[in-house]
């Protein structure tokens, strides 16, 4: 793969990456989210296979093929469990209204910007300057992990924040060691099946999965 | 010769937009199941109007005897500036900026037209249009911004002159973003779906329609025109700026008769393809409620500030 080719791939991984963490604070439809979530994991799973191919490393292109098939295609089918049973498909009005969640997302970006400037002065490869768009993902999670009501949109944004990690992990080591990227890639599905499992019980015991409802005791 | 440009292009607009906003309605009915009255039928409609009698309402001013004047007026000039076919020898008369205000003069004197009517309807379109217009704007100029960062000037030859030298800056994530958000905008813009829909007259959701309902004859012929070139002045630019094939430019040498041909065919073929795509995505929206449309043009502003940050931080060595 050429040099330009190569940085022009890792420049688009990103901003898919990036791409679709905005859509999802943009879109209120559960069942969206879902397959925006799975878009995302193709998009992070091209940042390892694109570092393997450049710099002929079979173990990251193993990796990037197996983060692949479990963020673009186990997770989101265990999330998209959670709809079956949903009452509504659309998000209850979530705490910051949309306007002001996407113009909280440019200001995250700008500050994702600001602050990992020093982080690729370090070392200005075209894979650190990617960093802070990772780094923005992350910051798009925390900001959905709090301003969403229903419980699947908060697992959404905490793989949001998982993805924006793992991107950075990939982006800064050009290449987490094997066993560390399947620890943390099982640690994030069993989190999610025990996320699955009680937004089930959830749905079971108060008959719907808005947190906002789960403030104070009812009778 | 490069002249020829500054003439064929408003000249090409001028008669072609009909055209252009008659394939939309003909792709849309066959999608739907109609017959369609066939890509011509714009240019009857304003033969039609053309030889009508001039109404004018009671009460109203010069505002809107001269709205529809000024709408084809300002459209005409942004078509002979942008390159279309070619690269326009009149290009440094105006930049994006000034291509993007030139459009807004024309709507703002069409909603001074719908308040001087006095009535009800054109006070409320005006009102909607301005609130539209008003968000268009900051992401008009982000996603500018963004594209001009790259090759140092607002200037559309130097744009274009630039992306058509090396079509490998469109893969950016910069570009695509601003793509996007220009996108978004030209549908606000044109007052396409899921914005307005230029087929309603329902009292509630009309926005360019209430503003024009007071007009009859010529002049509302002059203003349905001035739409459709409008429309078709965007997606040409909108096609060229990311795609320039086919450009006359200065890259190519200096332009004969030939290249300006082949510009009028790569440039015809393009917006009837935007045309036909827009047409097509049409059939499957409905139209935003208004109070949806600030998050629609939030989320295009997002993209062109994204796109404008992509553009400043993902500076990577080229070759």
């Amino acid at each position: 793969m050429s040099e330009t080719s190569y940085v022009t791939v890792l420049d688009l991984a990103a901003g898919g990456l990036l791409l679709s963490a905005v859509l999802v604070v943009w879109r209120r439809d559960l069942a969206a989210l879902v397959r925006l979530l799975s878009w995302q994991g193709v998009a992070l799973a091209a940042i390892p296979v694109t570092l393997g191919a450049h710099l002929h490393d079979a173990a990251l292109l193993g990796v990037g093929v197996g983060v692949g098939v479990l963020r673009a295609v186990v997770i989101p089918r265990v999330v998209a469990r959670l709809l079956l049973h949903e009452g509504s498909p659309r998000e209850t009005e979530p705490v910051l209204n949309t306007v002001s969640g996407l113009l909280a997302v440019a200001v995250l970006t700008a500050l994702a910007y600001a602050t990992s400037r020093s982080l690729v002065a370090l070392d200005p490869t075209p894979a650190t300057h990617a960093i802070p768009l990772a780094l923005a993902v992350v910051l798009i999670g925390i900001l959905v992990l709090v301003t969403r009501r229903r419980a699947l949109s908060q697992v959404v944004g905490l793989l949001l924040l998982d993805n924006g990690i793992a991107a950075v992990a990939f982006l800064a080591t050009a290449g987490v060691p094997l066993v560390v990227e399947l620890g943390a890639s099982l640690d994030v599905l069993l989190a999610v099946l025990v996320l699955q499992l009680l937004g089930d019980r959830m749905r079971i015991s108060f008959g719907g999965t808005d947190l906002g409802e789960l403030r104070e005791l009812h009778e | 010769m490069i002249a020829l440009v500054a003439l064929l292009q408003p000249l090409a607009v001028a008669l072609g937009a009909p055209l252009v906003l008659g394939l939309t309605r003909q792709v849309r009915a066959r999608l739907e199941g109609r017959v369609g009255a066939g890509v011509g039928q714009p240019w009857r409609d304003l033969r039609k109007l053309a030889g009508k009698q001039r109404v004018r309402p009671t009460g109203t001013t010069v505002v809107f005897l001269a709205a529809p004047v000024l709408l084809v007026g300002t459209t005409l000039a942004a078509a002979v500036i942008i390159p279309l076919v070619g690269v326009s020898p009149l290009d440094r008369a105006g930049d994006l900026f000034a291509v993007v205000g030139l459009l807004l003069t024309g709507t703002v004197a069409l909603t001074l037209a719908g308040l001087d009517t006095g009535t009800a309807f054109g006070g409320m379109g005006a009102s909607r249009e301005v609130t539209i217009a008003a968000l268009v704007e900051p992401s008009i100029l982000m996603a500018v911004y963004a594209l001009s960062l790259p090759v140092h000037s607002t200037s559309l030859a130097a744009i274009v002159t630039a992306v058509s030298a090396d079509p490998g800056r469109v893969a950016t994530p910069a570009a695509v973003l601003a793509a996007v958000a220009l996108g978004v905008v030209v549908l606000a813009e044109t007052g396409r779906l899921p914005v307005d829909n230029p087929a309603t007259h329902l009292e509630l959701t009309m926005v360019h329609e209430a503003m024009v309902l007071e007009y009859a004859g010529p002049p509302l012929a002059l203003l349905e025109w001035a739409a459709a070139m409008r429309l078709t002045v965007l997606l040409g630019l909108l096609a060229n700026l990311f795609l320039p094939v086919g450009l006359a430019t200065a890259v190519t040498g200096a332009p004969s008769v030939a290249a300006l041909l082949v510009g009028l065919a790569a440039v015809a073929a393009k917006v009837s393809v935007l045309a036909v795509v827009l047409a097509a995505g049409e059939v499957a929206l409905a139209k935003l409620r208004l109070f949806r449309v600030p998050e629609l043009l939030a989320g295009s502003f997002v993209l062109g500030m994204l796109a404008v940050t992509a553009s400043y931080f993902l500076i990577t060595p080229t070759g």
